[in-house]
């Protein structure tokens, strides 16, 4: 057995003596190595907390290990209570027995979630509260866990995309695009100019769509109900445009290895240029109604601050690091499908703090509107395939009228397209951050090991390093600045 | 044409049988519980919003906690690790009360049948109407809506309805 990352990779023995603990090195360890310990049973020496993340504490075995049955669930009869993780961390915090009788009060432990208007899907806050003041906070995720990892060994690559829609389901386009460029880089497959402008005009309308959910979602936590109305119904009306080119309007699986599911369809630009129009109007009214807001900037500004050095140590990426002040972005910083042709900025923070994350998004939709307009003056004509029957279905007529265009088509859909063996590892701007897939392939149509790695759960692996020290409704609105996605959250 | 006692107080008064005046205000004011858990919950958004406008159908006050509901909304998929919350927050819902499990996840475990992910809803809780589809369209939700609201309308208050359920976590 073998664990990897994309610098190193190290050789476990024995998964029981298990290897030495990263988190003295890195924060982000602490919850990489509780997952690498509860999917596949290796211990990690030193780690100061090593339990199950993902899978609810009564389970038994480990699922990603190749013998595990994957249909072999097991039934959670309660849920873990947390007070001894939540009392190690307010000993960590150097609240001991004897600071708590001090204090004169006694201390509250608070649950947010999992099941909580606040937490916009399924995740636990656990709080330990002095007042209305957080003195110390543990989270629990996993609510959500899907078994992406395991369900996608079991299906060719084609198949797999349809499971990457509902990581992120806000932008689920962009992961099918993610994805697909993980499998093409190791194919060695240039897709078309085409559709290299296709995924950009997508990808940016979805990090659009997913802003304005974010943003809608964060506000209502705030109280500014209007907000939503207004970013919402623009959100709603793109789905017209999305559904028409797609044919689904949440879950559109609309990218295939070597390719895109189909051409845009005629009129398309004229729809988009309407759309995006539309969406500048509503996020400008939106604007209008907090930028000069004093609850907006009271609850907002300063507060929950997270530090530079902070947010790198826990592998932050995306909006939520560029806050933080770090000019991070992959689109600038490891170019692909032509991003250095496109004239656009990459907001960055001051602070760190909530506005920063709210600000920041809003600045992102303008940049991604400017890209989209960009690329719709550059989008060549041609194909959207690349030429290359072991990858991509032949045409029907091909098929219904010839032998060999049967027989390929045949052995795409049973056998997969057939990946070379070997390890790699791609990523991707995606909305929330840098969306990654660590692949491992045995040379057949099917995955031999496929690791997400998810935004959101480095970002959800910091929450507390934010809200301790706030006030617990800080923590409401600090949730939402961070767009945690369940989905991909846990997979 | 009134008969008997409604003919002698005319159109002051209006006679019905308890079960039906009940029924009625059930029926156009539900209010509704959203377990959303996945991506079954922003199709939910979509249909609170202005272009479905759930208020239309008198469930707009949608709350977050199940002592104030009266229809849990199961959105999204729900593994082990959920369900009993999924049951805890049910049972804390005051009867009467209605079910509806949204797509295909919640009515079946949908595209993962695997090691975590329940195999329909209605092995933890009752389910009264099912929606299909990964995800339904918010006409499909407000269609179910609908449909509890029908089966409100020819229910009567003396039968517990759900006395005799057993689910996998009972
Ligand atoms: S039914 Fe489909 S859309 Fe709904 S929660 Fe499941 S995967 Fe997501």
């Amino acid at each position: 057995m073998s664990i990897s990352c994309a610098t190193g990779k190290r050789t476990v023995s024995d998964p029981e003596v298990g290897l030495p603990s990263a988190t003295g090195i890195w924060d982000s360890a602490h919850w990489a190595e509780r997952e690498v310990f509860d999917q596949y049973g290796i211990r990690f020496n030193g780690h100061p907390d090593l339990r199950r993340i993902l899978n609810h504490w009564q389970f038994q075995g480990h699922p990603l290990r190749k013998d595990y049955p994957i249909r072999n669930g097991q039934v959670c009869l309660e849920t873990d209570s947390m007070e001894k993780e939540i009392r190690a961390r307010l000993h960590v915090k150097g609240y001991d027995d004897d600071t708590i009788s001090d204090i004169n009060t006694e201390i509250m432990f608070l649950n947010l979630g999992p099941s909580h208007p606040a937490t916009h899907g399924a995740i636990r806050i656990l709080t330990a509260l002095d007042g209305e003041t957080i003195l110390a906070n543990v989270n629990e995720i996993g609510y959500l866990h899907r078994g992406f990892e395991k369900t996608a060994e079991t299906l060719t690559y084609n198949q797999v995309i349809p499971l990457t829609d509902r990581l992120n389901y806000c932008s689920a386009l962009m992961n099918n695009i993610a994805y697909v460029k993980a499998i093409e880089k190791w194919l060695g497959i240039e897709v078309t100019d085409r559709t290299q402008f296709m995924r950009v005009i997508l990808s940016e309308f979805f990090r659009v769509q997913d802003h304005l959910v974010c943003i809608a979602a964060n506000l209502v936590d705030m109280g500014g109900l209007t907000n939503y109305w207004y970013l919402y119904n623009e959100k709603e009306a793109s789905y017209d445009f999305i559904s028409r080119l797609t044919g689904a309007r949440l879950t559109s699986t609309f990218t295939r290895i070597g390719g895109m599911y189909r051409d845009f369809h005629e009129g398309w630009e004229a729809e988009l240029e309407t759309q995006i129009q539309a969406i500048e109007r509503g996020v400008s009214d939106s604007l209008k109604l907090i930028l000069k807001n004093r609850i907006v900037h009271d609850r907002t500004q300063g507060v929950c601050i997270l530090p530079k050095d902070v947010a790198l140590a826990y592998g932050y990426t995306g909006p939520c690091l560029r806050a933080s002040g770090v000019p991070f972005d992959l689109r600038k910083d490891a170019p692909y499908y032509h991003y250095d042709l496109f004239d656009f900025e990459v907001p960055i923070g001051s602070v760190g703090d909530i506005y920063d994350r709210i600000m920041i998004r809003f600045e992102e939709i303008f940049q991604s509107i400017s890209i989209i307009r960009q690329a719709m003056k550059m989008i060549p004509d041609g194909p959207i395939f690349v030429d290359n029957p072991l990858v991509v279905l032949p045409p029907k007529d091909k098929v219904y009228n010839n032998i060999e265009g049967l027989a390929n088509h045949f052995k795409l859909i049973f056998e997969g397209v057939h990946v070379p063996a070997g390890e790699w590892y791609d990523s991707f701007e995606a909305a929330n951050g840098e969306l990654g897939f660590y692949c491992v392939s045995d040379g057949s149509g099917r995955p031999y090991k496929i690791k997400v790695r998810p935004p959101c759960f480095y970002i959800m692996g910091g929450f507390h390093e934010m809200v301790e020290g706030a006030m617990v409704a800080d923590a409401v609105i600090n949730l939402g600045s961070l767009n945690i996605i369940g989905g991909e959250l846990d997979r | 044409m009134a008969l008997g006692l409604e003919a002698q107080l005319g159109d002051s008064v209006f006679t019905t049988r308890l079960d039906e005046a009940i029924n009625w205000g059930r029926q156009y004011s539900l209010w509704p519980m959203v377990f959303g858990t996945a991506c079954c919950a922003i199709e939910f958004m979509s249909t609170a919003a202005s272009q479905h406008d759930i208020s239309r159908y008198g469930a707009e006050v949608v709350r977050f906690s199940p002592r104030q509901a009266d229809l849990i909304l199961v959105c999204g998929t729900i593994s082990y690790k959920q369900a009993p919350i999924l049951k805890r927050i049910y049972e804390q819902m005051p009867e009467p009360k209605w079910v509806i499990s949204m797509g295909a996840c919640a009515s079946s475990g949908g595209m993962y049948e695997n090691y975590c992910t329940v195999q329909g809803i209605d092995t933890i809780i009752p389910v009264d109407v099912y929606i299909s589809g990964c995800p339904p369209r918010p006409e499909a939700v407000l269609d179910a809506l609908m449909k509890i609201q029908e089966q409100i309308k020819g229910e009567t208050l003396l039968k517990d309805r759900h006395k005799d359920f057993r689910g996998i976590l009972d």
